[in-house]
């Protein structure tokens, strides 16, 4: 589904990410670890196609597509998806309205009709309760005054509407208390299956005992050093990251 | 002949045409405000208060002064321009005359109706003198120029205990039947004691043609009424328009006055507050959406003069291409004012390299226990959030679309007519060039 070869990149005459190989299949959960400044969350903004990076070497593919030349929409259309760490607050647009543009959006991309205001309905109720949300949440500014456990859970609830081939949760567990975490791992949980992938960008094991990584990748200066099953996660827990720099 | 040597000129000519009565207080006042404006003239940059704003090309222009011939238009041509899915009370003016084939007035309880009959009918004597131009004065030579020439607008008189139960919409049209015209609508407006009334106001121009509009606005705003006054200013790009609007209020009123400003050549707003009693709050609250060579203005004063008042005063402006926005707030709290609660804040966007924005929020506070605070800022679009929107399929346009959106929310959301509202936040979508696919 995703495969990267030799990635390099930079934000102004910083190098960030020093070449980075990756494949990831259909089906397939995989855990990014690493410590701070390690390149994690520039890893997740290039794939999603942020541009103030610009990527000096190296492809990205995307079902055997290279999409270095696509904007974030068109990745997103594409079925990429990013879950932000700090998701942005747009005051008087409601979650319902974002989301129904978003999706829109997409179908118009893809050139399908607009779904149908009932179908809307239905879905956007069907996916809230999913992530056991409130109703009245989605009548809300989007992330506007939202706890930062309210604020993870709305964008896996985007997630949940817009049903990616490749979701990339960056730090999704931060911030989140226990509850929290177990309903947004269990609404991705609920998400996977054979056809799509999962990206776990963490710091810590926490999160990878409720969403079970099959392959764990730690990054170090821009470069995977190390990757293993998921056990290397409960080693990391263990050890710390100074014995892999 | 320069302008203001042929308005002087002119001003002879304009009163003997409304058969003058020289005993008549209204002729006293025209007579010294014409005195006013010859001394003074029109502002140049080299006032304080014009430095950022500069009249010389307007001032160019060869201005027809006085109608020639009565002008119609039928309701199809103001319709859009009109809110016209609600009831309300409309007062239109074609080329700075009444028309009232199209407005539809009131005498029952309030008087709904327009100016020229206040000024020449006795019984309205009494109310002429006591207010009009009493807050206006002489305070500027350019509402001194309206005065002098005073003839037509709305003339609004609410009685006490009176909630008006529809809006009020005041438009003001020119046909462009003219190349040039001048046009000095002056607007009265007295509210009593409890009333409530809400005014909507728009300038429009229906032709390619230019149009230079003066306006003056009083509005008396008595104990305890409550008034909401909204000014659309979406004209074209051969319109200019100088407002100025005087609120004065008594103890316990509430004013707030919305400015929505996305179109026009020049477009300058006066809006002056004063206070008359205790416990008086008041609104100021405007949104600029510009963009090609377009420019406003917003000077704005407050002065609280008794204690316990309160002013809220938010503008947003957004600006692209090479246009040019203007903000001015001036909050004075004198020495009597204490424990007044004064906000201001003051949010630009500029969209790109061109676009100018020149901020002067001004605080004089000669008391010292009250709570004041101000804010300016001046910045660009967050590049962080439009990614996150990107990212989530909505296309850069869009997404730049309900960013800006967003950061006028607060104003819009202090519009309180329903219709209102959705006219304003298709007007928003339209100069932001998007349709987002609802209603927001």
């Amino acid at each position: 589904m995703l495969k990267i070869e030799n990635l390099k990149a930079r934000i102004d005459d910083k190098e960030i990410l020093s070449g980075i190989n990756l494949e990831i299949k259909a089906g397939e959960v995989h855990a990014i670890m690493g410590p701070n400044g390690s390149g994690k969350s520039t890893l997740s903004a290039v794939i999603a196609g942020k541009e103030e990076y610009e990527v000096t070497d190296g492809t990205i593919f995307l079902n055997d597509e290279n999409i270095e030349d696509l904007s974030p929409e068109e990745r997103a259309h594409k079925g990429i998806f990013l879950s932000f760490q700090y998701p942005v607050e747009i005051p008087g647009v409601t979650v319902t309205n974002f989301i129904k543009t978003a999706i829109n959006e997409g179908r118009k991309a893809r050139g399908e009709k607009e779904l149908p205001a009932k179908d809307m309905l239905k879905l956007i109720r069907e996916k809230a309760d999913l992530l056991e949300m409130d109703r009245k949440f989605l009548s809300r500014s989007l992330n506007q005054g939202f706890s930062g456990g309210e604020k993870k859970r709305n964008e896996i609830f985007q997630m949940a509407m817009l049903e990616p081939k490749l979701a990339i949760l960056d730090e999704t567990d931060s911030g989140l208390d226990i509850d929290a975490l177990k309903i947004v791992a269990n609404g991705v949980n609920k998400l996977r299956n054979k056809d799509n992938a999962v990206i776990v960008i963490t710091h810590y094991q926490r999160l990878l005992d409720y969403i079970v990584p099959d392959f764990v990748h730690v990054l170090h200066n821009g470069k995977i050093v190390k990757s293993g099953g998921k056990e290397l996660a409960l080693e990391l827990e263990a050890k710390g990251y100074d014995w892999l720099k | 002949m320069e302008l203001k040597d042929k308005l002087i000129a002119s001003f002879i000519a304009f009163e003997n045409k409304g058969s003058v009565d020289l005993d008549s207080a209204i002729h006293a006042i025209r007579t010294k405000a014409i005195q006013n404006f010859e001394e003074e003239g029109f502002p140049s940059k080299k006032d304080e208060e014009w430095k950022y704003t500069n009249l010389k090309s307007l001032l160019r222009q060869d201005y027809s002064l006085f109608n020639k011939k009565d002008n119609t238009v039928d309701y199809n041509t103001i319709k859009p321009y009109l809110i016209s899915d609600i009831d309300s009370y409309n007062l239109i003016f074609i080329d700075g005359v009444f028309n009232s084939f199209l407005s539809e007035t009131t005498h029952d309880e309030s008087d709904i109706c327009v100016l020229s009959a206040a000024l020449s009918k006795p019984k309205y004597n009494i109310l002429i003198d006591n207010y009009f131009n009493t807050i206006a004065g002489d305070k500027n030579s350019l509402s001194a120029l309206n005065t002098a020439f005073t003839k037509e607008g709305a003339y609004i008189n609410i009685p006490k205990n009176t909630i008006v139960s529809k809006p009020i919409q005041i438009l003001n049209f020119s046909t462009g039947n003219e190349k040039e015209v001048l046009l000095q609508p002056r607007n009265l407006i007295m509210v009593g004691e409890n009333s409530h009334v809400q005014i909507i106001e728009r300038h429009q121009n229906l032709s390619d043609n230019c149009t230079f509009t003066n306006a003056v606005t009083e509005i008396f705003v008595n104990k305890r009424a409550i008034v909401d006054y909204y000014k659309i200013q979406n004209d074209t790009d051969n319109s200019s328009l100088i407002d100025s609007t005087f609120v004065q209020q008594k103890q316990h009123s509430v004013a707030s006055v919305n400015t929505f400003s996305f179109g026009g050549k020049l477009t300058r707003n006066n809006l002056e507050f004063q206070h008359e009693g205790e416990r008086i709050t008041s609104n100021l609250n405007g949104i600029s959406i510009l963009k090609n060579s377009q420019h406003v203005d917003n000077h704005t004063l407050v002065e609280h003069k008794f204690p316990n008042c309160e002013s809220h005063e938010l503008y947003k402006g957004i600006y692209a291409d090479s246009s040019t926005g203007v903000f001015n707030g001036k909050v004075i709290v004198r020495r009597a004012a204490q424990k007044t609660n004064a906000f201001q804040q003051n949010n630009n966007i500029l969209m790109n390299d061109g676009a100018t924005i020149n901020a002067k929020p001004q605080l004089e506070i000669f008391a010292d226990d009250v709570k004041c605070s101000h804010g300016c800022t001046i910045g660009q679009l967050d590049e962080s959030a439009l990614f996150y929107m990107q990212s989530r399929g909505i296309p850069k346009k869009e997404a730049k679309a309900l960013l800006l959106y967003a950061f006028g929310n607060d104003v819009i959301e202090k519009i309180k007519i329903p219709q209102l509202k959705t006219i304003i936040t298709g007007l928003i979508a339209d100069k932001l060039g998007v349709n987002l696919g609802f209603d927001l």
